[in-house]
């Protein structure tokens, strides 16, 4: 038991596992992230499909004003995007829940525990804060910025959890970040750039984190 | 100089006060049982591993009540902390020494 017979290399490989082990919620799957960003992928059809319907394709480009003419599907733009955000946010969850908690029995790990907190509090911190804000910008009739917005928060809130978290989440931020800002200033992009962050981004971290993470049993 | 490297070796040669340490480092309050659960000791060895730690003065702990059951709690004391972090740079130093040997 000695550790003064062990090679110092060894002390320090433990060292670092027990550090990122008790410091660290590792165990998201990545397969959570391709589910959420499915359901990203239909919601935006579905939004797309209503502009389209309605003839609001370029909504975008008047920041302050939806048409005062009725849809044809009978939903105000208020009612129909709110229902789609509740869709893709449910469908995002619940595979986030479903394949967490697969892989964390598969191991036997805890899934409740105080790591798990602590990661959910410091995301859901800033989503709240961009969630109030999205609502203020609906309020104040300006919802061209909402989609950006959107992803504003989305990237803060990733990369505030990063640290409780494997760090790769940090970059994902980043890059949600990037299309968020890019997203302000070209208003009629925001749902293309929304997709791709929320849907391509998601899909494409979900895939790299399984392969990295996952396809391989000896790994975290 | 040799006497303190030798009695800091002593506080950390063994795996468990060390693995104390390394989890103690990077979070703040933990329990008796995630310390337990993570070493994947015995409670009687971690606890006396976790005494001498406090009579050393690297560590600090906390008593309370959770759901009417008693639930101890340990973080590192700042002393603690430099002390350990002396121990690293030892181990880095002994890595080094190791390497130019073999150079």
């Amino acid at each position: 038991m000695k550790e003064s017979t062990r090679h110092p290399l060894d002390q320090l490989r433990d060292i670092h596992r027990l550090m990122e082990r008790t410091s660290r919620f590792i165990g998201l799957s990545g397969l959570s992230g391709v589910g959420a960003g499915c359901f990203a992928l239909a919601g935006a059809v579905l939004a797309q499909w209503y502009l389209l319907a309605g003839g609001l394709a370029s909504y975008g480009h008047s920041l302050y004003h939806w048409p005062a003419t009725v849809h044809p599907w009978g939903w105000s733009p208020e009612v129909f995007f709110t229902l789609d955000a509740c869709f893709i946010l449910a469908g995002a969850l619940s595979s986030g829940i479903y394949f967490t908690t697969r892989r964390a029995q598969r191991k036997g790990q805890a899934i409740w525990d105080a790591l798990t907190q602590r990661l959910l509090l410091n995301l859901a911190i800033p989503l709240l804060a961009g969630g109030i804000f999205c609502l203020a910008l609906f309020y104040h009739g300006i919802p061209g910025l909402v989609a950006p917005t959107t992803l504003i928060f989305y990237g803060l809130a990733l990369i505030n959890g990063s640290k409780y978290t494997l760090n790769e989440l940090y970059y994902l931020g980043l890059c949600e970040l990037v299309l968020g800002s890019v997203g302000l200033f070209f208003i009629g992009s925001g749902l293309l750039l929304w997709t791709l962050g929320f849907g391509v981004l998601h899909i494409g971290y979900g895939v790299f984190m399984y392969r990295k993470y996952e396809r391989n049993p000896s790994s975290p | 100089m040799k006497e303190i490297i030798s009695h800091l070796r002593k506080a950390f040669d063994h795996r468990v006060r060390l693995g104390v340490m390394s989890i103690l480092m990077v979070n703040d309050w933990v329990d008796f049982t995630t310390l337990r659960d993570n070493l994947e000791v015995s409670d009687g060895n971690l606890a006396s591993h976790l005494k001498a730690l406090e009579k050393e003065g690297y560590t600090e702990l906390q008593k309370q009540f959770i759901d009417r059951r008693p639930n101890t709690s340990y973080r590192a004391t700042a002393k603690g902390r430099a002390a350990f972090l002396d121990h690293l740079n030892y181990l880095e130093k002994i890595i080094n020494m190791q390497k130019e040997q073999t150079d």
